[in-house]
């Protein structure tokens, strides 16, 4: 057997429940693997080994007693933006820099309850704005395959480190692709469930109409687990829906027979690197194999979604961050009056992107601006809807590619906010029309990076979405190939 | 000369409604808990936190949209109102903007000596109440107690439809005692469960044009709202004739000085860039769930007051007292019920009770949680006056009695002695002692003073402790004094 941290949650939960291992051994061997590798990839802001252990002595205990959840004993990762009791929760910004959570999230309390083990809480953009981690307050992560490339965002630290074998899962966010873009940039498999799938009570939102959390591991399976352990509704979020959950793991098939698959064109247009073509195509040419029938597709207001994401998730985003105003919690600086006092915390606590945003959605909610602005992009993200909405009676799932590039280097797109937005290019309509996106492995640049299949499914079906990827990667190999930059 | 105008006037109202709990939480929504007793991450806007509705609040809105002739959107919208203050955790308010969840309705009003006339309404829509920031308790620096922060207000916005200070205290008085019949409010303008703004202007009198609009704030009682209208409409009267001009502004009414004056505080231009809560979904109100609370809504007070001018035969301004308050309605019912004498017991209720309930304050402003006496007990005494066995005077002393002993009336005009004197013996022996001791005033009157025979009545009844029937007193004093 190789290192216990590269389980893959499936493989650790059998592992586990014929007590092969101990989730204290498991999470010890996880702990140990953090600490030999986070001081060069800065996965994680917080790292909670005493908490982890206890939980896994916990698990152990319920394990030995018989039927234990399949995440018993599982060491994973939270992103921080998703809020876990007694421990700090910083969402990348060092205006919550100091937050202690005084209560946890639904999808923590679920994780938990389950018997899930904590590892730590793991780096991304501050607020979930950004596609690279670079706009964190603490630590620009790095990815696995090339130090020198970002792990792409904003969920960068759960993408590294489950890439990197520093847990066997993780939750991210996205909004606009963040869980989707960093699973590609780092050859993991990522899952955006449908909104209103998972609850967001508890989740510190950047954009409350777009925002979903969602699971990132090393196969689909292990994907399937974690979102049965967290989906379903939650009467503490009003968005979330109470409709019956399938077990998402049973729902996994090798077969695509009968399954009628879309190609959008508008997704393979200039900008797209040729190589990231050539393997998604080759991956078309695979589910055909599989048995699905592929039809080239169009989705015509594609073209217009980079703009209406702009616009909506600024909006609801400049919003969603006024409470952070140094009355009640988190960062203050002194000022001698009220409104100095604010203006001072907030230049202060915020990075650079996030008063970008809040000042640009300010600007779309302004009197004057709104008709033209905001509820321009409304128009729009309805008619982005329909267009998928259109395509998924004919289709059962859309194929494209997750990004238009592989990883790029740290530092490259800092300076230049346009064209990091454009890194969301093929997935913020996803999160504009609600559905469930898929990105897992699909091939590697010349350089050795990852590229991401981006697989898109009907409202609600994430099991559709999980069974075209989970045949996919059983036909492939490309998830079993390590990260190389960090050795075991 | 002074040119003659006309007022406009609009008042906006925020009433805090009695659910148990918050609208966007489960927190106590009760007043007067220890700060920051009722809160919670919702509330306190902790990063993460969500807002969940209550249905009670809608079934309130909907109570009082219903009551006010309102027409109840199948489809409304939550929005945001954004804007900083310590008070308000989330910088943003949740409210209603575009879809409100009333339209339209209109209140009748009757003000005293006017025909009644309706005042129309723009829209009732719901919203959470902020928290309350307490300046100058520790030291330089402000607290902010988020107890009320989540407290479901319903804000009621009048059309500019009144024009007198009288007709807008009239409409607050009228739509205070609609929400108090509906258990909605508790209309408490001191302790701020019933706040009102008004939006006053003045333009000459038989012009369409309004004029410039000035909003009244801190007004904290009906006499406030009344007074501070009208010094608001002599000032901008003045202004006016003096060729100046109105400024669009705030100001507030300093209720020591009796004068209302510029907000102190900066006024902003606010952009509250409204827009629909992402976090809530657009609420969906069924017929089925309307029909439902028009089912239980109770007698309203001008229904009420047109039953009691029909079948109790009593006058509308009786009425109108009788059903202003939902418990004195009930009081007088009640009593009405164990005597059927209406406007007998209409004028005790309206004279003696009330007065006994202002001056004890056995009020509080939803219920009048202890009465002076029973409404049996009310009622019997005045059964004993009408069948003469206790004059109206003695009826002034058994009431008395009953509220500081809580006694059955018969039982008191029993053990006191206190029946009515109708026999001509004992009433003509007092008479004739009296004349005796009034020789001279028996001589004025009888060489023309009529006036006097009210002294010799009043001496009578003096002399019977009040007992002697005053009708049987008349008749044989005249006789006598004839004699």
């Amino acid at each position: 057997m190789s290192a216990l941290y590269r389980l893959t949650i499936d493989a650790a939960r059998r592992a586990l429940a014929k007590r092969e291992v101990s989730a204290v051994e498991l999470t010890e061997a996880v702990l140990a693997r953090i600490e030999a590798t986070d001081g060069r990839l800065r996965s994680f802001i917080t790292v909670t080994p005493e908490a982890a252990l206890a939980q896994a002595r916990a698990a152990d205990e319920r394990l030995s007693v018989g039927a234990a959840p399949p995440l018993c004993g599982i060491p994973l990762a939270i992103k921080d933006v998703i809020l876990t009791q007694g421990i700090r929760s910083t969402a990348g910004s060092k205006i919550l820099g100091n937050f202690i959570a005084p209560y946890n999230a639904t999808v923590t309390q679920r994780l938990l309850r389950d018997g899930a083990v904590c590892v730590g809480k793991v780096n991304c953009d501050e607020f979930a704005m950004g596609s690279s981690t670079e706009n964190s307050a603490f630590a620009v992560t790095r990815n696995p395959w090339n130090l020198d490339c970002v792990p792409g965002g904003s969920s960068g630290g759960s993408a590294s480190a489950v890439a990197a074998a520093q847990c066997l899962g993780a939750l991210g966010t996205d909004t606009g692709g963040s869980i989707r873009q960093p699973a590609a940039c780092c050859g993991v498999v990522g899952i955006k469930p449908t909104y209103g799938r998972v609850s967001r009570y508890g989740v510190v939102a950047y954009a409350s109409s777009l925002d979903q959390v969602g699971p990132l591991a090393r196969s689909v399976t292990d994907c399937a687990h974690l979102l049965n352990g967290i989906a379903g509704h939650d009467p503490r979020d009003s968005t979330s829906i109470n409709r019956a959950v399938p077990d998402f793991v049973a729902a996994l098939g090798t077969d695509l027979k009968g399954l009628r698959l879309g190609l959008p064109q508008e997704y393979f247009v200039e900008g797209i690197a040729p190589e990231v073509e050539q393997s998604v195509r080759k991956a078309v040419q695979q589910l055909q194999a599989l048995g699905a029938r592929v039809d080239e597709v169009s989705l015509p207001h594609t073209q217009y979604a980079i703009a209406a994401y702009y616009l909506i998730a600024t909006a609801e985003a400049s919003s969603n961050l006024a409470r952070y105003d140094g009355i009640k919690y988190g960062y203050r600086a002194e000022g001698d009056a009220l409104l100095e006092m604010y203006c001072r915390t907030r230049a202060q606590g915020f990075g650079a992107e996030v008063k970008r945003r809040i000042m640009l959605g300010t600007y779309a909610l302004s009197s004057g601006y709104y008709d033209a602005y905001y509820l321009k992009a409304q128009k729009v993200r309805t008619l982005i809807r329909e267009d998928f909405l259109r395509v998924l009676e004919t289709c059962n799932a859309i194929v494209t590619p997750t990004t238009p590039t592989t990883a790029f280097p740290i530092g490259e797109k800092t300076s230049d906010p346009l064209q990091m937005y454009l890194e969301d290019v093929f997935t913020v309509s996803v999160n504009l029309a609600g559905l469930p996106g898929l990105s897992l492995p699909c091939g590697f640049d010349r350089r050795g990076l990852p590229i991401g299949l981006q697989i898109i499914g009907r409202p609600f079906d994430e099991e559709t979405t999980l069974r075209v990827g989970h045949a996919y990667e059983q036909a492939t190999e490309w998830h079993l190939r390590q990260a190389g930059a960090i050795e075991d | 000369m002074a040119m003659e105008y006309e007022a406009v006037i609009g008042l906006e109202v925020h009433a805090e409604m009695l659910t148990e709990s918050k609208v966007f939480c489960a927190c106590s929504a009760k007043f007067g808990a220890p700060p920051n007793e009722n809160t919670c991450p919702v509330c306190l806007a902790m990063p993460g936190s969500l807002p969940v509705l209550n249905r009670r609040v809608v079934e309130f809105a909907i109570k009082a949209g219903l009551a006010i002739n309102c027409s109840i959107a199948r489809y409304s919208r939550w929005a945001r109102k954004n804007y900083f203050y310590p008070d308000l955790p989330k910088g943003y308010q949740i409210s209603q903007y575009e879809l409100p969840l009333c339209t339209g309705g209109w209140i009748e009003i009757a003000p005293e000596g006017a025909a009644p006339r309706r005042i129309r309404l723009t829209r009732i829509h719901m919203e959470e109440d902020t928290g309350k920031n307490i300046h100058d308790a520790h030291g330089d620096a402000s607290l902010v107690d988020f107890n009320r922060c989540g407290v479901p207000l319903l804000e009621i916005v009048s059309e500019p439809d009144m024009h007198c200070a009288a007709e807008a205290g009239a409409y607050l008085r009228k739509l205070r005692s609609l929400l108090r019949y509906l258990e909605v409010c508790d209309g408490n303008m001191e302790e701020g469960s019933f706040r009102c703004d008004a939006n006053v202007s003045i333009r000459p009198r038989g012009t369409t044009e309004l004029g410039t609009k000035v909003e009244v704030k801190n007004m904290n009682s009906f006499r406030a709202v009344e007074k501070a209208i009208a010094f608001e409409l002599e000032r901008q009267a003045e202004v006016l004739d003096q060729g100046g001009r109105l400024t669009q502004e705030t100001r507030h009414w300093d209720p020591d000085r009796e004068v209302t004056r510029p907000s102190r505080s900066k006024e902003f231009a606010h952009d509250y860039r409204y827009f629909p809560d992402p976090d809530l979904l657009p609420l969906v109100v069924s017929d089925a769930w309307v029909e439902a609370v028009r089912g239980q809504l109770p007698e309203l007070p001008d229904e009420r007051r047109d039953r009691f001018v029909r079948d109790y035969v009593i006058p509308t301004y009786d009425a109108e007292v009788l059903t202003s308050r939902k418990d004195v309605a009930d009081y007088y019912e009640a009593a009405v019920r164990a005597h059927n004498n209406p406007k007998a017991l209409s004028n005790w209720v309206m004279g003696d009770v009330l007065r006994l309930v202002r001056e004890r304050k056995l009020d509080d402003a939803l219920v009048i949680r202890a009465w002076p006496v029973s409404p049996e007990h009310l009622a019997a005494m005045v059964a004993m006056i009408d069948s003469g066995q206790i004059s109206g005077k003695i009826a002034k002393t058994v009431f008395e009695e009953m509220v500081t002993s809580g006694t059955a009336p018969d039982r008191i005009v029993a053990e006191k002695g206190l029946t009515q004197v109708t026999d001509d013996g004992p009433i003509q022996a007092a008479i004739e002692s009296v004349l005796a001791a009034n020789t001279a005033k028996v001589d004025e009157y009888r060489s023309g003073k009529d006036k006097l025979f009210g002294f010799f009545v009043g001496q009578v009844m003096k002399a019977t402790q009040g007992k002697a029937n005053p009708q049987k007193v008349n008749e044989l004093l005249k006789a006598m004094l004839a004699g």
